[in-house]
């Protein structure tokens, strides 16, 4: 085989049952989105990304650049963006503090740029594994108030998913897209179908040049112009507030949740990402022994099913929150159901995982 | 008498610039003495002289540098401090037949942005960073810079700039001499000659159109304003007291391309 026909080959064709850890699926995902350029900085959990792209890659003419830290990685990928490219990067922990400089950047100057998040456990350097710390950092991060979409998947199905689908919505809306897995994800292994999106009938959506297209500026077509820093007060105003309006109307468009039993619910339990697993087999088995109880999951956690978790609760006597982490999916949940006064009870274990068997012993508590 | 008089009105209204220039943005939004707008003519000059305007993607960093995000008829992106080093990179391994220039300042390039000057240097990126010098963060108000001179007074150095506290200014070409390949383009001038900063800025183009190499060349660049100083005595620091430090000249010059 030469390497002209694989270079015409796709990296993944029709559909394949696979046995992989998460980081592998996101790079097949990446690969088989086109992805076309990855920039990445060495930080664990997320390297196998790099070590299946950096393999995979170049057999189909994708690029890669390993940077000198996570802005470098987080600029340049910018940069592959801008010049046209479905580009990528990945991070975790620390990393991802670095990264939120990129960024906001992208969200200034509405940058369609795809980053991967596995998050580790933190404050600073902490574990190199698991946590679910970084959701207010993953979702909010930036200084001043962009615009950004997070998805949270919870299975390795949902990595390969939604690892495609946030290259389209990024192209599609122009903001920056996250994938937020954890470090679980990462390195477990587990079965899915990887597939040609085509085949699914899914069209990924067609890039083009943002800086540098085709044409003489100032002859030919207007030179492009981008900048992120403003004269004055009112010229931000204007652009941030058009910005947010632009996001709440497409909002509803993006926003994705999973809800287990929730009709006639009495407690509902929110999770997300992969600590939703423990949440839906403790659902499985409190309703075998009678208990009225169902699971509420956001995919995006921004922007937030509102309306969904809202009309879910309507049934709900009681809530349980639980998370790898001290409350940061709690705060966006008790933000998104300001004036309900339905009681709610935490499982917090910053860093840890979360059993099935701990959460029925709670809910059984609160029954 | 009064065509004459029409010929001088017009020409004083349309000073000679170089095409590449937007004409819409200028007068340009430096001070009045700054270097930037002379750096910038002899880097205009040099993109004329090379023919490459289409080809042009310049990047602009954070400080006075800002202020060019819209000083050329080419694409420009206007990158955060420091940071511009890494999205011109990015644009050009995407884009390899984009003539990629990235442009700063003294902070972003060798404090803020020093690991990522240092690292494209040595991956030999095939992109042009072109570094204003001008001995002090001067967007900001006048703080002391990698580059202020020792004893040089700044807001944040009021009593001069102690190189025992402090270490000496930081000598950026040759930095990258010493670290980047012979097939590397590096240069200091100044814009107290023209004539040679607009053929050292094209020497540096010329070396990322032929694919060869990494091109840096650093400005020496005049601040009035910061330096509080009038028309003399800053050309005499610019002409006269920055060179005894940092050497004008080419540091590095690839072998002329074969065939």
């Amino acid at each position: 085989m030469t390497d002209q026909t694989i270079n015409q080959q796709k990296p993944v064709q029709g559909e394949k049952r696979m046995f992989m850890t998460g980081n592998e699926v996101i790079a097949y995902a990446a690969l088989a989105a086109g992805a076309e350029m990855m920039c990445g900085y060495p930080i664990t959990p997320q390297n196998e990304i790099m070590h299946y792209w950096t393999r995979l890659a170049p057999k189909y003419e994708r690029r890669f650049l390993q940077t000198e830290d996570e802005l470098s990685a987080g600029f340049s990928t910018l940069g592959g963006v801008l010049a046209g490219r479905r580009a990528f990067t990945a991070t975790a922990g620390p990393g991802n503090v670095l990264m939120q400089e990129p960024l906001s950047m992208a969200e200034m100057m509405r940058i369609p740029i795809v980053l991967i998040v596995q998050q580790r456990g933190g404050p600073s350097t902490a574990t190199v594994i698991y946590s679910q710390q970084e959701v207010t950092l993953t979702c909010y991060g930036g200084n001043g108030e962009g615009a950004r979409i997070v998805y949270s998947p919870s299975n390795h199905q949902e990595l390969y998913d939604y690892t495609l689908k946030a290259f389209n919505t990024a192209w599609t809306y122009r903001f920056p897209t996250f994938i937020l897995g954890d470090g679980y994800q990462a390195k477990m292994r587990e079965s899915l179908t990887i597939y040609d999106p085509a085949v699914r009938g899914v069209q990924m959506v067609p890039t083009e040049p943002i800086i540098g297209g085709p044409g003489a500026p100032g002859t030919e077509r207007e030179a492009v112009h981008l900048r992120n820093t403003f004269n004055t007060e009112e010229e931000l105003y204007e652009i941030i507030t058009a910005m947010m309006g632009e996001y709440d109307r497409i909002a509803p468009s993006i926003v994705e949740h999973e809800a287990i039993q929730t009709d006639d619910a009495e407690i509902l339990i929110l999770s997300h990402g992969v600590v939703s697993r423990a949440t839906a087999a403790a659902v499985r088995e409190l309703r075998e022994a009678g208990i009225k109880v169902g699971s509420f999951r956001p995919i995006t956690l921004r922007p937030f099913p509102v309306e969904a978790l809202r009309n879910a609760l309507k049934p709900v006597k009681k809530m349980l929150i639980v998370e790898s982490a001290q409350g940061q999916l709690a705060k966006l949940c008790k933000e998104a159901i300001y004036g309900e006064t339905t009681p709610i009870e935490y499982i917090f274990k910053p860093g840890v995982g979360v059993t099935a068997e701990e959460v029925v012993a709670k809910v059984k508590a609160m029954a | 008498m009064s065509e004459c008089m029409e010929v001088t009105a017009t020409t004083l209204l349309e000073p000679k610039m170089p095409r590449s220039w937007r004409r819409a943005s200028k007068p340009h939004k430096f001070c009045p003495g700054c270097g930037h707008g002379d750096v910038l003519k002899a880097l205009g000059t040099a993109i004329d002289d090379l023919g490459i305007q289409d080809r042009v993607v310049f990047g602009c960093d954070i400080g006075c540098s800002l202020l060019a995000w819209d000083f050329f008829e080419c694409d420009t992106v206007q990158a955060h401090h420091g940071r511009t080093t890494p999205v011109i990179t990015g644009i050009k391994r995407a884009r390899p037949d984009r003539i990629c220039i990235a442009y700063m300042g003294d902070g972003g390039g060798y404090a803020i942005g020093a690991q990522h000057l240092v690292n494209a240097a040595t991956r030999n990126e095939r992109i042009t960073v072109i570094l204003a010098n001008n001995t002090n963060y001067a967007m900001t108000g006048g703080q002391m810079a990698p580059t202020t001179l020792p004893g040089q007074k700044t807001e944040t150095c009021p009593y001069g700039r102690d190189i025992e506290a402090m270490g000496n200014p930081t000598l950026g070409p040759e930095m990258v001499a010493a670290i980047t390949k012979e097939n590397a383009y590096v240069a200091r001038g100044t814009m107290a000659n023209m004539r040679q900063l607009t053929t050292m800025l094209k020497k540096a183009l010329q070396n990322q159109i032929d694919g060869r190499g990494f091109s840096f060349v650093e400005a020496l660049a005049s601040c009035p304003t910061n330096w509080r100083m009038n028309a003399k005595s800053t050309w005499d620091f610019v002409e006269k007291e920055m060179p005894n430090y940092f050497k004008v000249g080419e540091l590095k010059v690839p072998a002329p391309k074969e065939g």
